[in-house]
């Protein structure tokens, strides 16, 4: 139900979208079903002249059922969903397959820098490339990024690759993405980082290997005239 | 005038004792919060080994030492008031008092030479720990003197005497945290 | 004092003489030697437990609508950036952030604790549990006198240079620590002094509360026939206890750091900026069902009364309470699954987490199923009873998608998680202290509140509060985070449906705010002008209504005793259909 309010442009995005539409089906069914027959007993049950309630205690076997058995269904539910979310979970955060690519993700008060292999395909050597605000990925290929904050705690957050990660200063986390399509969307800092929190937009740029090239290219010549 | 729901005693156990049982409840998550983030730190840290030889195990042991010989005292004094010995039981206070005073004593040349070497609370997370957690711990025993300081005139002349037990429940407390703190603060190297 | 036999009978007799007997309250002998009446013994320094209760309501409620205007403020930002909002002027992003910031802890720490907690449990539990006061009196006096000080650090944080703290009310470090970062040096120590006083208040009252309730209940009184309320604020303040001393101590290394510069969150030298979150939500997820165990005690004995019956599997609420509390310790990570703590502690806090739903389910099922077979009356109280239930199960739902770890890669510090929240704090901190301040007005102040005037408040509340937050889980699923103060700065939130949707909610927030009037109004008008109430006029069975309302210094003329449960209502073979716990059988 995410995607029809966010497109979906990581491969682990339809996993997450999936397990929510899981959840909502099986929540949905235990709200409804609770709030009808919430509803429906206080309609049914107002006060009529003459007529006294019922004097229930709630106590005895066959009254604890009415509880106990929508109690067992709920664990039921709960469990389908644990299980659910524990494969996602592991899926997109506990294994990573093998990089193709590496990148550097360095959030500081109030911008994203970003390191790009270059084109020897490897970070820290000379021929890093380092902007600011905006990261330039390849679609279709697997990426592994390390996440560095200088000052406070950021979070790299790509909403339409349903990604986010806590930068802490003093540890490098390593996390993965891999991108389906191309296009322009926005990285969004989501942990509350000082009065600049909302002012550090940076956009990723998903390209095609040509245009990766190109724009490589384009960044060595502006490196060189330097 | 107390009011009569202080009279009451539903459990069986007097008020005053069942309130310090919960302070000491509420204390015990305190301290545990700070010393669970130490022994986090300190497993995640192998210096902080290095860091703690620094500190005077000898005073420490000494410190030790005179706390649990001040919780004698504090029976003692519990002993007396039980016996309705106000007098004797004012005296006992006061030997404890004497206890808390000597530790806090020890404690300040322990700090005054740690902190002459240069070994301040803002050296690093381990000088922190050490003077945040023993720190905290000295506001207790200061607490525990005034208390006991305050409550010692009523007990001499034989008034309010089951002030003496909960004074006394409250300072074996405040022992035994010292008593953790004591080997991780100092032996654990 | 009269020495009548039966309390009922006597405080019947009062009943008819309603002013006499408030005045009887301040010359009641046998009691306080020092109350006697003078303005500062019996408003500002009183050492009765109702004063005191009143105290923190009316402190709370004066810190509500601080809180209320702050949403205001940044509501009307969001909705129109960079407007020039009246009654503020244009918002900057540092104020917006100090908006937020004590918008939350104001409306957790300064109006759900302290209404709930302080103001229903110092006035419930000495009437409920038939006993004259509180074990501690003076140390409920000094419990409010703390927690004021607190009140008034926390605003005067907001006047210093710097301005107010600006770190969101978890105050993660290192933001929070180190004023080269969050930009508010004095303000972010003060609101750290100020949130601390204020659990030393609680930790003052908390003790009070359990206390009493363990020791002074009426002769008779046994363990389960202990109204719901009391046990719910009991365990709530066992909870608070247990859960508020480790970051008691983070609160102390926090200052520390802030102001002398230690390095218990500083990585250079081996400090962890991770572990103030761990002692932060080891607290922070307690306190969530701190405040909602006395939210749902007044919600059952509400429905009980106005639906006549005995609630359903009297233990089972209780042992669901206790469940409750117990697995709140050990769901605290689900705040952090993306914060870079071990990626497989996740699965283990995903479990707990999802598993708290079955004894929180449980107890809505048992609150549904009390009022099956019920003569349910729609009185003010009542209706805020039931918008409790049928809104909370919404909080209740939404919950799960969060607590999945999957799920929450993607709605982690959302607006969805904003959205969800609110629908249990709102439930809790607004609705339910309704449904008591309505339920307990005639007790309070001995008159009715106009029930037309009641009406409109509640569906001028209840409408637009879903009006508010229903489009913020929207924009919280089409990709808005939490704490920006403006989407524009975004390309693909900056779109014109996102943006209708949060002039929706802002919209809907201000027609929310107007429709408090009635309730103030209602409120300060019925104190003098309102029905008299009577000793019961609710007919229920709880010791409190067994008193004259108000009830004076000292609660019962004569102390009750208890016979039965607190729930007795249409007991078979009997004529009327409520039967008082002091009533001999």
């Amino acid at each position: 139900m995410i995607e029809r309010y966010i497109e979906q442009v990581s491969t682990f995005a339809g996993d997450i979208d999936g397990l929510i539409t899981l959840i909502a089906v099986v929540v949905g069914f235990w709200f409804v079903l609770v709030e009808v027959v919430f509803l429906g007993i206080v309609v049914v049950f107002r006060q009529k002249p003459g007529v006294k309630a019922a004097y229930i205690t709630g106590e005895e076997k066959h009254q604890k059922r009415w509880i106990g058995i929508p109690h067992e269904l709920v664990l039921l539910c709960d469990v389908l969903i644990i299980i659910a979310a524990v494969r996602v979970w592991v899926n997109v955060k506990q294994t990573m397959p093998p990089a193709q690519e590496t990148v550097r993700i360095i959030g500081q008060q109030w911008a994203w820098s970003f390191v790009h292999p270059g084109p020897d395909g490897k970070l820290d050597t000379a021929d890093d490339i380092k902007t600011v605000d905006e990261l330039h990925v390849l679609v279709n290929t697997n990426y592994h990024f390390k996440l560095e904050a200088r000052d406070v705690l950021h979070s790299f957050s790509v909403p339409v690759f349903r990604l986010k990660q806590d930068a802490i200063p003093g540890r490098v986390i390593t996390g993965w993405f891999k991108a389906k399509s191309t296009g322009t969307h926005d990285i969004q800092c989501a942990e509350i980082c000082g009065i600049g929190h909302g002012l550090m937009p940076a956009r990723i740029i998903i390209e095609t290997p040509v245009e990766h090239a190109a724009w490589m290219a384009s960044q060595s010549a502006t490196a060189s005239a330097r | 005038m107390r009011p009569i729901a202080t009279t009451r005693s539903a459990t069986g156990i007097p008020t005053g004792r069942l309130a310090v049982w919960w302070v000491i409840a509420s204390e015990i998550v305190i301290f545990g919060g700070l010393l669970g983030s130490y022994i986090m730190h300190r497993i995640g840290h192998p210096e902080f080994g290095g860091y703690a030889a620094h500190t005077n195990t000898v005073a420490g042991a000494f410190n030790t030492f005179v706390l649990l010989t001040s919780s004698l005292s504090a029976v003692l004094a519990h002993k007396a008031a039980e016996a309705k010995d106000g007098p004797k039981a004012f005296k006992f206070l006061w030997l404890t008092f004497l206890g808390g005073l000597v530790f806090l004593t020890v404690k300040s040349f322990e700090w005054h030479h740690e902190i002459s070497e240069g070994f301040t609370i803002t050296r690093n997370a381990f000088w922190s720990f050490y003077y945040c957690a023993a720190g905290l711990h000295a506001c207790h025993i200061i607490g525990g003197m005034i208390i006991m300081a305050i409550i010692s005139f009523d007990v001499k002349q034989n008034k309010e005497l089951q002030r003496v037990e909960l004074i006394g429940l409250y300072w074996h407390f405040v022992d035994v945290v010292w008593i953790f703190l004591f080997p991780l603060l100092y032996i654990a190297k | 004092m009269s020495t009548s036999a039966g309390a009922a009978e006597h405080a019947h007799e009062h009943a008819q003489h309603p002013e006499h007997s408030h005045e009887g309250g301040h010359d009641a002998g046998h009691h306080e030697g020092h109350d006697h009446g003078s303005f500062w013994s019996t408003y500002v320094f009183s050492v009765d437990h109702k004063m005191i209760a009143k105290q923190y309501m009316f402190t709370g409620m004066l810190m509500g609508l601080i809180g209320g205007f702050f949403s205001y403020v940044f509501r009307m930002q969001l909705a129109y950036p960079g407007f020039h909002v009246p009654g503020f002027g244009v918002v900057s992003p540092g104020e917006y952030n100090a908006l937020i910031t004590n918008h939350g802890t104001i409306m957790i720490f300064w109006l759900a604790m302290p209404v709930l907690i302080a103001a229903f449990g110092n006035y419930l539990i000495p009437l409920m549990l038939g006993c004259d006061d509180m074990v501690f009196p003076r140390i409920n006096r000094l419990s409010y006198q703390i927690f004021l000080i607190s009140a008034l650090v926390l605003i005067a944080s907001w006047f210093v240079p710097g301005g107010g703290f600006g770190g969101a009310w978890t105050a993660y470090p290192p933001l929070s620590a180190k004023s080269q970062y969050n930009l508010t040096p004095l303000g972010s120590t003060m609101w750290v002094l100020a949130v601390g006083l204020e659990f030393v208040a609680f930790l003052l009252g908390g003790i009070n509360f359990v206390t009493t309730a363990m020791n002074s209940r009426a002769p008779g009184m046994k363990m389960f026939d202990i109204p719901m309320v009391v046990w719910m604020i009991v365990i709530a303040s066992i909870l608070f206890m247990g859960s508020v001393g480790p970051l008691v101590a983070g609160a102390v290394m926090l200052v520390f750091d802030q102001t002398i510069g230690t390095g218990f969150f500083d990585p250079v030298r081996g400090g962890d900026p991770i572990l103030w979150q761990h002692l932060f939500w080891f607290f922070g997820h307690p306190e969530v069902y701190v405040v909602l165990l006395p939210a749902v005690g007044i919600v059952a004995e509400i429905i009980t009364v106005f639906s006549r019956k005995k609630l359903f599997a009297y233990k089972t609420v209780l042992y669901t309470a206790l469940g409750t509390g117990v697995l709140s310790f050990f769901v605290w990570a689900h705040h952090q699954f993306v914060a870079g703590i071990d990626p497989r502690m996740a699965n283990v806090f995903t479990a707990t987490t999802v598993l708290i739903s079955i004894p929180i389910a449980e107890m809505m099922f048992v609150y549904v199923a009390t009022l099956y077979g019920g003569s349910i009356r729609l009185a003010t109280p009542m209706l805020w009873a039931l918008a409790f239930i049928g809104e909370f199960i919404i909080g209740g739902v939404t919950g799960i998608f969060l607590g999945s770890s999957g799920s929450d890669i993607y709605f982690h510090d959302t607006y969805f998680v904003l959205a969800h929240f609110h629908y249990t704090f709102v439930p809790i901190a607004v609705i339910a202290v309704f449904a008591g301040v309505t339920y307990w007005y005639p007790k309070m102040f001995g008159r009715m509140l106009n029930e037309t005037l009641g009406k409109i408040h509640f569906w001028g509340t209840v409408i637009p509060f879903n009006g508010i937050f229903i489009p913020l889980f929207i924009t919280g699923m089409g990709g808005d985070h939490r704490r920006i103060y403006n989407y524009n700065n975004f390309p693909d939130l900056a779109r014109p449906d996102l943006q209708h949707m949060r002039q929706f909610a802002t919209v809907s927030l201000l027609v929310l705010l107007a429709f408090q009037i009635p309730f103030f109004i209602n409120f300060f008008l019925s104190m003098k002008k309102g029905r008299l109430a009577g000793n019961n006029p609710w007919q229920a069975n709880t010791l409190e209504w067994q008193t004259v309302s108000p009830p004076p210094h000292g609660n019962f003329a004569e102390l009750p005793n208890c016979y039965r449960g607190p729930y007795e209502y249409s007991a078979p073979d009997r004529e009327s259909d409520y039967w008082p716990q002091n009533e001999p059988s």
